[in-house]
């Protein structure tokens, strides 16, 4: 599994796996409890998404039926958030990805001789964890309101325009992304370079590669299985996120996502068969990105 | 527990009829064997030709696809591993690394729950000049104290039989030597019964009293290494252990002593009851270090067989001895000539013309014809290519 | 969320411990980037990723009733009454998180361990669906992941409280504990289990006492990530909780009104800790390395 490149233990051969009954006995209440508590759900999310409003009932009452029309109804009023959606997702990943790059290079392959640095840098990437992620962005609300101490200092620099506000932007809830998973872009990346041979860099050297294309050449395909596994990791719950474009956190009015769209459906307007098909297109779309992703990625075994 | 005695001297194991297929290959296609109890044996063999199977199965650690084992005249087929008097030295050691070596040597008398068994483990620690490491985990030894930790741990247990997977594999040339040794001299003082599993030649010669070489899940020859060495009966066993110089002809002559082989138009005579067969196309051999090498045409004599003329196309110098490669035309492959330098000089040089003699009491007939020599040595590995067609097959199996 | 890198991360440092790849001195020759400028970038980068630690864990300190931006002067008085505020709502909360988080790790990390034994060692029919089963939840956003299962609940009628958290805190904690132990799993040489078996221990024996010992510290990493990806979530909380509030959610619902710096208190106390356990583990892991070198 692309997840797999945090568990970097190196496997060993195994004797060959045998059919048997202890096999199943192992394996089936884990499954059964997958299969009841997550396939079972969103069998109800389907269904849900094709209910009906009940004519006499409540409000939040809805019957079974095959209302496709909710589907083109969802689209149709929040076709923009599900777009801003995958746009914020994929400009988040892509700056994470620039952020973290680096970070995990300098770790995995520089600190190489200086372990208890390493530790250190290691134990520093993983510390935005410790807090809660809400607390953390709350705090980037408050340490970039327009009172803060950062914004006056650069509306002063003029480096602002006097009018600007950072909190309530896109741009505010794109930072807001990137930050949260940097972290999560940085390990796999980290994991797949600290496991790099050197010697195949010095070959690439050798065999008279400059620096840079010993980078473009050889240490980058070889970090790629992080690359995909980092990638994924931040474009799929960026993608579902909704606290950062919360208006209470760092968004404003039109930085809605679909994430916000399906809470304020489902919580708040009871109008469940729309927060249902919203959530059955985003889990659709996902799939398909990373379907593709992976395969162009050339990492399908990663899977 | 086990039914089986735990005896102070080793039995004897046997093994009848062993087949031994795993989901797409086969790994052992027939297998019959004696070893006598308190003997020193060793199976010999490239990677891949069935060893390690054969010992996993007297292990119990895989079960034959037919045929019995029996251990001290116990058939132990249907015994489960844990229940068999047998123990192994395995190839990674497997130390448990959660355990103290001391915890590791009497982790098999705890669970047989004799009596004191930290006692016998440190006992069996002092054997191996280990006892002072006893405190230890396995990941603070050297690669060379493991392996005397995994000895020792399973000799403690007094097993009928001890069963030894590469266990020298993993050491360097020179600690390996050493170790063979003292693996030998253990087993002398011990008196147990070893089956060692080797792809080592040299290794199977030094230590055991009898060797068994293995190819293609089959055993070609057994016998003491030295006759194994003098007397090979197949291409296999002349080429692996050892180097041969192989020629194929069709025996032309024969009689009460002898046979000869018309070899590209040179008769060899092989003494007759050191050929195999006796008619029809047959391969011959000799032992380059039994091969002289003369600068003119030697005067026939009879006693000698003599090829030649050919040109020296190679001269190697190892230092004890050096090594010609000859063409000799007619012939097809190069023959290879080991001369001991005791002399001064080398006796030829690149390009020399030369003459090749060997007594005829050194040649050796075989029982299979050789194959004609490769350009280069196959190394492709018969595990990697099964382990491919085992997962080829089992996700067809899946995918069915 | 992000629990899951959390998790991920206790799991890395795990695995390091696995598979101690010596750390060879490497010469330093510059690759790619200049002498200083990565050094410097990486610095930068550091101090970004930290500041928001920095300013809750002070702020934690400021005489204010609110958590905000202004620093109205220095007090303990917040870490002293941390369960007075609202009635001890912040405590409460965080004890609710606790328990859930408890109980979720009890139950996925046997779950997940016993699956990744399985799929390591057994052979199964369908082996394809298992994995994609497995894998689902992980690619599944947590949106999709927390209103699935509440729609389920609505539709059969379960009343949202403590155990519909905990129900759902597992269910996605387990594939990542597949993943962690199944690592670990397959990194033991099956012949320390041969070994186990020659060396005369039962079946049951050699798992108690070979095989389960050896995954420990696989078992333990995935327990580690559970509580971090339980204690951290809300999205999925938010759908199936009720009435019931975990700290997450605490921080959500008050965000609207201004944050009690008491939340401060206990998301510092909780960094701190976790920091310290963290520092524990690395240098003990690093005096072993040495123990063992010697």
């Amino acid at each position: 599994m692309a997840f797999a490149a945090f568990a970097t233990a190196e496997a060993v051969p195994q004797a060959p796996k045998r059919a048997s009954r202890i096999g199943w006995f192992l394996l089936a209440p884990g499954l059964a409890y997958l299969a009841l508590f997550f396939l079972t759900p969103l069998i109800s999310l389907l269904l849900t998404s094709l209910q009906a409003p009940d004519l006499y009932g409540d409000i939040g009452a809805y019957v079974y039926a095959f209302n496709w029309q909710n589907y083109v109804d969802v689209v149709s009023e929040y076709g923009e958030h599900i777009l801003r959606s995958f746009g914020y997702a994929l400009v988040a990943t892509a700056a994470a990805l620039l952020i973290s790059y680096p970070i995990a290079y300098y770790i995995g392959v520089r600190c190489r001789s200086r372990p208890l640095l390493q530790s250190i840098l290691l134990v520093l990437v993983i510390a935005p964890f410790f807090i809660s992620f809400l607390l953390r962005t709350l705090a980037w609300k408050q340490l970039l309101s327009d009172e803060s101490f950062i914004i006056t200092s650069l509306k002063a620099l003029s480096l602002m325009a006097p009018d600007a506000h950072f909190t309530g932007t896109a741009f505010a809830v794109i930072f807001g992304l990137t930050y949260n998973f940097i972290p999560f872009m940085t390990l796999p990346i980290y994991t797949t370079l600290e496991r790099l041979d050197t010697r195949y860099l010095e070959a690439g050297a050798d065999l008279y590669g400059s620096p840079a294309t010993v980078f473009r050449k050889v240490t980058l395909p070889l970090s790629m299985p992080g690359v995909v596994a980092g990638t994924l990791l931040t474009f799929i719950p960026a993608a579902g996120d909704y606290v950062n474009a919360s208006r209470d956190f760092l968004g404003g009015t039109d930085t809605a996502m679909i994430g916000n769209v399906i809470e304020a459906n489902f919580l708040v307007l009871l109008n469940y068969p729309a927060a249902a098909a919203l959530s059955i297109i985003l889990m659709a779309v996902i799939l398909a990105i990373v379907g593709v992703y992976v395969k162009r990625a050339g990492t399908e075994d990663l899977l | 527990m086990a039914h089986l005695d735990f005896a102070e001297r080793g039995a004897d194991l046997e093994l009848a009829g062993i087949h031994k297929r795993f989901p797409g290959f086969t790994a052992i296609e027939s297998l019959d064997l004696t070893i006598p109890a308190g003997s020193f044996f060793a199976l010999l063999g490239p990677s891949g030709c069935g060893k390690t199977t054969t010992l996993r199965l007297v292990a119990g650690l895989e079960e034959p696809t037919s045929g019995r084992i029996r251990i001290g005249g116990v058939d132990v087929t249907d015994v489960t591993a844990y229940r068999r008097p047998v123990n192994t030295v395995f190839q990674s050691y497997a130390l448990f690394p959660h355990l103290s070596i001391l915890e590791n040597v009497a982790f098999g008398l705890k669970r047989r729950k004799i009596a004191d068994p930290l006692g016998l483990a440190h006992e069996a620690l002092r054997l191996v000049e280990l006892d002072h490491l006893a405190g230890r985990r396995p990941a603070q030894l050297s690669g060379g104290q493991q392996q005397r930790v995994a000895l020792a741990r399973a000799i403690v247990n007094r097993p009928a039989l001890l069963l030894l997977d590469e266990p020298l594999g993993a050491l360097d040339l020179k600690l390996r030597r050493q170790m063979q040794l003292e693996l030998k001299s253990i087993q002398t003082e011990v008196g147990l019964t070893f089956l060692h599993v080797t792809h080592d030649q040299e290794e199977a010669m030094t230590m055991a009293d009898t060797v068994a070489v293995m190819n293609k899940g089959r055993i070609e020859q057994l016998g003491a290494p030295e006759e194994l060495y003098e007397l090979p009966r197949t291409a296999f066993v002349a080429t692996f252990l050892g180097q041969s110089n192989l020629f194929t002809g069709d025996v032309v002559a024969g009689n009460p002593n002898s046979i000869t082989v018309d070899v590209g138009g040179t008769a060899i005579v092989v003494p007759l009851d050191r050929a195999a067969k006796h008619t029809g196309t047959v391969s011959v051999g000799v032992r380059p270090e039994k091969v002289a090498l003369h600068r003119s045409a030697p005067a026939p004599d009879g006693e000698r067989n003599v090829l030649g003329a050919g040109r020296v196309v190679d001269v190697s110098y190892t230092g004890v001895s050096t090594q010609y490669l000859v063409e000799v035309p007619g012939i097809a492959g190069r023959l290879t000539v080991f001369a001991q330098n005791s002399g001064v000089g080398h006796s030829a040089s690149l390009g020399d013309e030369v003459w090749l003699s060997w007594r005829v009491e050194h040649g050796f007939g075989l029982a299979d014809e050789a194959e004609a020599p490769a350009r280069f040595d196959d190394d492709t590995d018969t595990t990697a290519l099964a382990a491919q067609e085992r997962a080829a097959l089992q996700t067809e199996l899946e995918e069915a | 969320m992000s629990g899951v890198g959390a998790g991920a991360a206790l799991a890395n440092l795990e695995a390091e411990e696995v598979r101690p790849l010596p750390s060879k001195p490497t010469r330093t020759r510059r690759l790619g980037f200049g002498r200083w400028l990565l050094p410097v970038y990486v610095t930068i980068a550091f101090v970004f990723l930290l500041i928001p630690i920095v300013y809750t864990i002070v702020f934690s300190f400021n005489d204010s009733i609110k958590s905000n931006i202004a620093w109205r002067g220095f007090t303990l008085d917040k870490w002293a009454n941390v369960c007075v505020v609202e009635n001890g709502a912040v405590c409460e909360a965080f004890g609710n998180s606790i328990l859930i988080g408890v109980i979720s790790t009890l139950v996925a990390t046997t779950l997940g361990t016993m699956i990744a034994i399985a799929l390591v060692r057994y052979r199964f029919r369908g082996s394809g669906a298992i994995s994609l089963l497995l894998f689902l939840p992980m690619a599944t956003p947590e949106v999709v992941l927390g209103a699935g299962l509440a729609a389920q609940f609505l539709a059969v009628g379960v009343p949202k409280d403590m155990l519909t958290i905990i129900l759902a805190h597992v269910m996605f904690c387990i594939s990542f504990v597949v993943v962690t132990v199944k690592a670990r799993v397959a990194s033991l040489d099956p012949a320390l289990e041969e070994a186990g078996r020659d060396l005369y221990g039962s079946p049951v024996q050699v798992f108690w006492r070979v095989t389960f010992p050896l995954l420990m510290p696989g078992i333990l990493a995935a327990a580690l990530l559970s509580f971090a990806l339980s204690f951290d979530d809300f999205i999925i909380t938010n759908f199936n909780s009720g009435s019931v509030t975990t700290f997450p959610k605490y921080i959500y619902i008050s965000a609207t009104r201004g944050i009690p710096a008491e939340a401060n208190v206990i998301a510092s106390a909780v960094f701190l800790l976790a920091l310290v356990a963290v520092v524990v583990a690395q240098l003990g892991h690093a005096a072993r390395e040495k123990r063992l070198a010697r």
